[in-house]
């Protein structure tokens, strides 16, 4: 079966037209799985849209770059004709419309062409990176999320006391702390002070690898039944994963904080009280669902700081991930892996940020219920 | 708001009282006066360095292997470095780059963000406003730091270049945050009473919707001068922005970590440094917006 990127544009336009506001008489439930399906479709096209736009600036960015890419590619002693045979190629003899015009048609089938630096295809070297970046983002991203969350809750569960002043003063540490420079206070500390965590690498030299399965090692580890290979693995990923995320988690937990403290004094929660329910009910019931909508508004903003310091953090803690491999890209002018990086990175952005309109939508009835969708 | 209060009490406020009224606001939170405290003796200390410096030659090109990487004394109150350069003369040095980087920015992005978040906001619903904000959806649908590595990328490693590669990726932020007060205010009294009495597309623009989108522009200013600042020193992390002999605090840290956990001191009080600035800006921001009483966010 072929199916082209062509015929999915006009598969989600037809799902758009097709679920506009039904009758009314429709049960609600089918009206909002309707919403919810052209709400998608609609996201996916705009999604689309912006991923076209980022590799068309991508792409002029790095053709605006003084020096030949072919020469770049061929070093320094290769001949004139070379050169030029290569340029033919590469497209670089035609006008810049019609370079990007071949790009993307060799992107949309996943081939962006080869590396300068590792001499292989960049989509395989993406394919081999990115398990261990996205290992990495997802133990950031939980810990932060949940860290975040928990902080802010006991920051306002406990609002005005001296724990409420702590976890503030944590959070203005976090705030403008860089991450790499919690990555290196970290590996002073807890590696080379104490000893607890190793500084660099996903697992000690000793131990054998769990076999690639996800190419994630905490998971293959616990997949194979490895649990020496998954604890070594979770110690190793520690470190990195909480340089990363201390900075966004305390920015979860300082929004956090301040809408318990918005809605508190809202007057459902007045009433609540005055019916003589505990608070201890009103703060997990009724209080901390309507106060998460901010935080998690705001976790996008959060993953992309996070997915940003990656950088960072990977090359620090010498990370075999996408990140590294983009920052290298990135400091050896390896034009085809770092447009390949970043669009990576662009279309992962995008996703997460779908499945947080998605996740505040289920959270906010206000939005849910808003037609039009 | 003014046309309000000469309506109802006969005169407007005059510039010293909104002033007043504001500073009060201000200075409720202790911690306003002291990120402001903070701000000012920073720029003291930047602009004062080649004064305060206890031995200015270490900010530059200097060597004394004889006094390599010594630990915090008396004499050199932060250590010094492998080259026997002095790490607190760095530091108040790298001020310098940091504050700079923060002007130069923010005298660049702001202007453009502002102006096409305001054409955008005043044209709202034409193909102006589509063609602006869709440009900046792209700009705002990869990570920040991700487009600055990017465009450092294709450039070659400075300071000047590290700035225009932030100021590059930061514009479309003021353009979304002016277009949503702009468009809110095109509906509002004055902005028709002025369109109604025949004034010019740029008078609308500037003289009537500019200055009520002023105090979240100097909000948004005053916080994100401590991102500016953290997305600098991350650019010299990795090398992409102030190149050595520069005393630039990111690529100080950078340097020293070459040398943990012996010679701690070279990568962390750079990295202190890098946190007491970013602190500082970043009280004098919530400063601010409490007394512009902004949304938080």
């Amino acid at each position: 079966m072929k199916f082209t990127v062509l015929q999915a544009g006009r598969v989600l336009f037809w799902i758009h037209r097709k679920t506009k506001e039904g009758p009314a008489e429709q049960p609600c439930s089918a009206r909002n799985s309707m919403r919810l399906v052209r709400f998608l479709a609609k996201r996916l096209m705009h999604a689309a849209f912006v991923l076209i736009g980022l590799s068309i600036l991508i792409f002029l960015i790095a053709r605006v770059m003084p020096g030949n890419p072919a020469r770049m590619a061929m070093g320094p002693r290769a001949p004139q004709w070379a050169i030029e045979k290569l340029e033919k190629q590469m497209y670089l003899d035609r006008p810049l419309p019609i370079q990007y015009f071949y790009w993307f048609k060799s992107a949309i089938s996943g081939d962006f062409g080869d590396s300068l630096v590792t001499k292989r295809s960049v989509s395989e070297d993406i394919i081999e990176y990115f398990p261990a970046s996205l290992e990495l983002a997802i133990y950031a991203a939980v810990f932060m999320g949940i860290a975040g969350v928990v902080l802010g809750t006991v920051s306002g569960w406990f609002a005005n006391t001296w724990i409420d002043n702590l976890v503030r003063v944590i959070a203005y540490i976090g705030i403008v702390t860089p991450s790499f420079v919690f990555a290196i206070f970290f590996v002073l500390i807890f590696s080379y002070w104490l000893e607890l965590f190793p500084t660099i690498g996903r697992l000690s030299s000793g131990i054998d690898g769990p076999p690639v399965i996800t190419g994630m090692v905490t998971l293959d580890a616990l997949i194979t039944g490895n649990p020496a290979a998954f604890w070594d693995g979770l110690k190793h990923i520690f470190l990195p994963a909480v340089s990363l995320a201390m900075g966004p988690m305390a920015q979860e937990a300082r929004i956090t904080r301040s809408s318990l403290a918005d809605n508190a004094g809202k007057d459902f929660i007045a009433a609540e009280r005055a019916c003589g329910i505990p608070e201890r009910t009103i703060m997990f019931k009724y209080l901390l669902k309507p106060s998460l909508i901010p935080t998690i508004s705001i976790y996008g903003l959060d993953f992309a700081s996070l997915m940003g310091n990656a950088f960072l953090i990977e090359l620090i803690f010498n990370w075999p991930g996408l990140s590294r491999y983009g920052m290298n890209a990135i400091l050896q002018k390896d034009l085809n892996a770092v447009i390949a990086a970043i669009m990576v990175f662009g279309v992962v952005f995008v996703i997460v940020n779908i499945a947080i309109d998605l996740a505040v939508e289920r959270l906010d009835p206000r939005i849910r219920f808003r037609t039009g969708g | 708001m003014a046309v309000t209060r000469i309506l109802t009490t006969g005169t407007a406020p005059n510039r010293g009282e909104n002033a007043r009224r504001n500073w009060y606001r201000f200075s409720r939170n202790p911690l306003s006066i002291i990120g402001l405290t903070m701000v000012i003796l920073i720029l003291i200390l930047a602009v004062a360095a080649p004064i305060i410096a206890p031995h200015p030659p270490s900010a530059g090109k200097f060597l004394n292997f004889s006094m390599a990487s010594r630990a915090p004394s008396a004499e050199n109150w932060c250590g010094t470095d492998v080259f026997g350069r002095d790490i607190l003369t760095r530091v108040l040095y790298g001020f310098r780059f940091s504050l700079m980087m923060v002007v130069v920015v923010l005298s660049l992005v702001v202007p453009v963000g502002v102006f096409f978040g305001l054409l955008a906001g005043y044209y709202r619903s034409t193909w102006i406003d589509t063609g602006i904000m869709r440009i900046t959806d792209i700009f705002v649908s990869i990570p920040p730091l991700v487009l600055a590595l990017a465009i450092c990328a294709v450039l070659t490693p400075g300071v000047f270049n590290a700035m225009v590669a932030v100021s590059l990726m930061w514009w479309p932020w003021y353009t979304r945050m002016v277009y949503g007060v702009a468009s809110s205010l095109r509906g509002e009294f004055f902005v028709q009473a002025a369109e109604l009495t025949g004034a010019g597309k740029w008078h609308i623009l500037f003289k009537e919707i500019l200055p009520n989108c002023l105090s979240s522009i100097l909000t948004k200013m005053s916080l994100d001068a401590g991102w500016v600042i953290l997305i600098g020193a991350s650019l010299s992390f990795v090398g992409l922005g102030a190149q050595a002999p520069t005393p630039d605090l990111g690529s100080m840290v950078a340097e020293g970590s070459k040398y943990l956990p012996d010679q701690w001191w070279i990568s962390v009080f750079p990295a202190f440094g890098i946190m007491l600035v970013v602190l500082a800006f970043n009280l004098l921001g919530d400063g601010i917006r409490d007394m512009f009483g902004t949304e938080r966010g």
